[in-house]
């Protein structure tokens, strides 16, 4: 959920507070020459849980609405062997649910976890979280760690570009406006590895000040063969924690190697003061969070669960 | 627009605009005043209700999402966990103002449908989006385990 600025605005009303003409598309290819038509002003709706705020705040007051939801197949989740492949209109409480999820992915199923209220995560679609790229996306971070990829449709064709290259800043991602999110390619990761999401925020339910998702994979001996790091509300978009990584690739894991590369995480964050939090805050539980999921994310690569 | 579903097991009919929200067409048009308006923006959960066995929030619902499903408020519930859950909320007083109960009984309802043998740390985490200004929780948590007691030694 978003909040806006803290102006007239800001105060909600009981209704949608502008017009639209509204439609609803049966297939993609329907929705795709819809936006192509309709041009910028036509606004995408998912499960609305952002959307809809923003639009009763007036934050948006999109023409035109184009609801995805009556387009059958776009909420598949399937293991197809080599990847798990996520339709973007999957919401957040079928994906929580979801076995392969919580085993091979266990920070984006911690991640989805710590996300709203069961009702919100209910409506709530993973398409939805990460086109409304929002820096505290909370599903972002564990997407990142796990080498995902996006297909993206429009007019033209299709394309699949890797996850880091889709935020652009806050409330930005690569997207046309004729361009829908259609899937998220999410491949099993192999070798000894374990993976963590850690978030700081007010309420559980809340927002977050910082987050963190940690995958790593290490050999028998305990040496980091590879680790990837990516956080999230600590800079314009959702990060990857690159001096971190490197400082640590090739080593053997100890918490003091942990802890010292951890601290190289303020080189790789740009965070800034708002409601929620200040920079200075942020910078220092950054360094926490990135050293308490390394921990935890060790250990489970190990098969010791806590 | 016209719109049909079925709300609380009987088929309704009704004109909406697009932009018209679940939760006014519920309470102005089809009279359900139980779906109260608390914050309007997904984080206080007093409008939840059940659409096709799941709960949502209508204060965030279009009315023309729900076209052709099935709606469930709390004058819809009915059977026997919903009877345990009403007396158990009666007698640990888990009620003061109302105003949030109708969307902690679709929440408590539902939790209990799934999972009758519960322990409180999985009602806290199921109702974390219901809000309640008067009681502290307190009273509301010891209901829903007293149900849960009552509806899980009668499984077995």
């Amino acid at each position: 959920m978003s909040r806006g600025r803290v102006d007239l605005n800001y105060f909600n009303t009981h209704i949608i507070p502008c017009r639209y003409e509204y439609y609803e598309p049966r297939s993609l290819d329907e929705a795709i020459k819809l936006l192509d038509k309709l041009g910028s002003k036509a606004k995408v709706l998912a499960g609305g849980t952002d959307l809809i705020v923003s639009m009763k705040k007036r934050e948006v007051e999109p023409k035109y609405i184009i609801n995805l939801k009556r387009i059958p197949g776009l909420d598949m989740v399937t293991d197809y062997g080599d990847y798990l492949s996520i339709g973007a209109l999957a919401r957040l409480s079928v994906l929580e649910k979801n076995p392969i999820i919580r085993e091979k992915f266990t920070a984006l199923y911690e991640a989805l976890k710590s996300m709203a209220s069961p009702q919100v995560r209910n409506m709530a679609t993973i398409g939805g979280n990460l086109c409304n790229a929002s820096p505290a996306a909370d599903t972002a971070p564990p997407l990142l760690v796990f080498n995902t990829k996006l297909r993206i449709v429009g007019s033209s064709g299709e394309r699949v570009i890797p996850i880091n290259e889709f935020f652009l800043g806050p409330k930005r991602t690569v997207l046309e406006y004729n361009e829908l999110l259609k899937e998220i390619i999410l491949p099993y990761p192999s070798g000894f590895y374990g993976s963590c999401f850690i978030k700081i925020s007010r309420t559980s339910m809340d927002l977050a000040k910082a987050s963190v998702a940690v995958k790593i994979v290490v050999d028998r001996v305990g040496v980091i063969e590879d680790v990837a790091i990516g956080l999230g509300a600590v800079a314009p978009k959702p990060i990857r924690a690159y001096s971190v990584e490197d400082y640590l690739r090739g080593r053997r894991f100890s918490e003091e190697a942990a802890l010292e590369a951890s601290k190289l995480v303020v080189n790789d964050i740009s965070p800034i003061t708002d409601i929620r939090s200040t920079a200075e805050y942020r910078r220092h539980v950054s360094i926490v969070i990135t050293f308490d999921a390394l921990v935890k994310a060790f250990k489970r690569a190990r098969g010791v669960f806590g | 627009m016209r719109i049909c579903f079925r709300l609380n097991g009987r088929f309704v009919e009704v004109d909406v605009e697009p932009n018209e929200l679940l939760i006014n067409v519920l309470r102005d048009k089809l009279g359900v005043t139980s779906v109260k308006y608390g914050c309007g923006i997904g984080e206080c959960g007093a409008c939840t209700v059940l659409v096709d066995g799941e709960p949502v929030l209508p204060c965030l619902t279009l009315a023309v999402d729900v076209n052709g499903r099935d709606v469930v408020t709390v004058e819809g519930l009915s059977g026997r966990v919903y009877e345990v859950l009403k007396k158990a909320l009666l007698e640990e007083g888990a009620i003061q103002c109302g105003y949030c109960t109708p969307g902690f009984i679709v929440m408590a309802y539902k939790l209990l449908k799934e999972k009758p043998c519960l322990t409180i740390d999985d009602a806290r985490e199921f109702l974390r989006g219901n809000l309640c200004r008067c009681t502290g929780y307190v009273n509301i948590l010891k209901a829903i385990l007293r149900a849960s007691k009552e509806l899980c030694s009668k499984q077995h």
